[in-house]
């Protein structure tokens, strides 16, 4: 009888930290492919796309989930093959410096121009 | 006055939309990405369509010569397009022709080529897609050039035409 608890409880406890691991990999296989763009698509993360290339890359990240590859390890695998256009979060880089910086760049320029307006109306 | 000039503005954009949309139509669907990183084909396992025995990539590409890697299915509609221009492509010797099946079913697949014929020396298959994902494939069909050196050197998106198979001529000339 005492083994049978015993083995009920070990059971118990390999399954929920088996469902637990499953989660976390269901959790950050969602965070990896909702910051992926499906190339083929129009405006659409391979998350929310159903179409063939989306799928084989919800299995492609499946796997190396599953592997143990970590998130920024599955990013640069995905770049390798694609550019840094697969990602929603382009790193930055020598290709990238004009994404990155004009905004900012704009930003003060816009900032420059209402400070003068200003200073005129005053 | 005022309404005029506003009407004038309208008519212009309108023509400007209208030239760029009936442009637009005519532009071509094949699309062959620049590729300033030629990468070396992957390695890989693959099924052989034929024996079904497992084929190792070094194997397929062993020849010092130019190869020619085709991704289609029997359900792509545009491969039964290109398929006659693959044809030709077969006859060139100094090119193979590997087929790469994607996402198909097996009947179909052999109902295709027996019906258009085959111009591949070897057919693989690549059930999940994620063997095309290895080449850097974004559907079906495509078509990648490989030189001697095993490195992808050309990319033709979508179905080949007349004007690529003189393309891939002057490539592997």
């Amino acid at each position: 009888m005492k083994i049978l608890k015993i083995l009920i409880i070990l059971f118990l406890t390999i399954g929920f930290s088996h469902l637990k691991s499953y989660e976390k990999n269901n959790e950050l296989k969602s965070k990896i492919l909702k910051n992926i763009r499906c190339l083929i698509c129009q405006g659409q993360s391979v998350y929310d796309s159903e179409s063939e290339f989306a799928t084989t890359i919800k299995l492609i990240v499946e796997r190396k989930i599953n592997k143990g590859l970590k998130e920024q390890d599955i990013y640069k695998f995905l770049r390798e093959k694609y550019g840094d256009w697969i990602i929603y979060d382009p790193k930055l880089n020598k290709n990238t410096y004009i994404l990155w910086l004009l905004p900012l760049l704009l930003f003060l320029l816009g900032g420059v121009i209402m400070r003068k307006k200003l200073k005129f109306k005053n | 006055m005022k309404n005029k000039f506003i009407l004038l503005i309208i008519i212009i954009f309108l023509s400007f939309c209208f030239i760029i949309f009936y442009k637009g139509l005519d532009n071509s669907t094949i699309y062959s990405p620049n590729i300033s990183n030629k990468k070396i084909i992957p390695t890989f396992e693959a099924k052989d369509f034929n024996s079904m025995a497992y084929l190792n990539s070094e194997k397929i590409f062993e020849e010092d010569i130019y190869y020619i890697v085709n991704i289609w299915a029997s359900w792509c509609v545009p491969c039964r397009t290109e398929h006659p221009l693959l044809m030709r492509l077969s006859k060139n010797q100094s090119v193979k022709l590997i087929g790469l099946n994607y996402r198909d079913n097996l009947n179909n697949a052999k109902n295709f080529i027996d019906e258009f014929g085959n111009p591949y020396s070897q057919i693989i298959i690549d059930n999940d897609g994620t063997l095309s994902f290895e080449f850097g494939a974004y559907g079906v069909p495509e078509t990648l050039i490989i030189d001697k050196n095993k490195r992808i050197i050309k990319k033709f998106i979508g179905p080949i035409n007349k004007k690529i198979v003189e393309e891939i001529k002057l490539i592997i000339k």
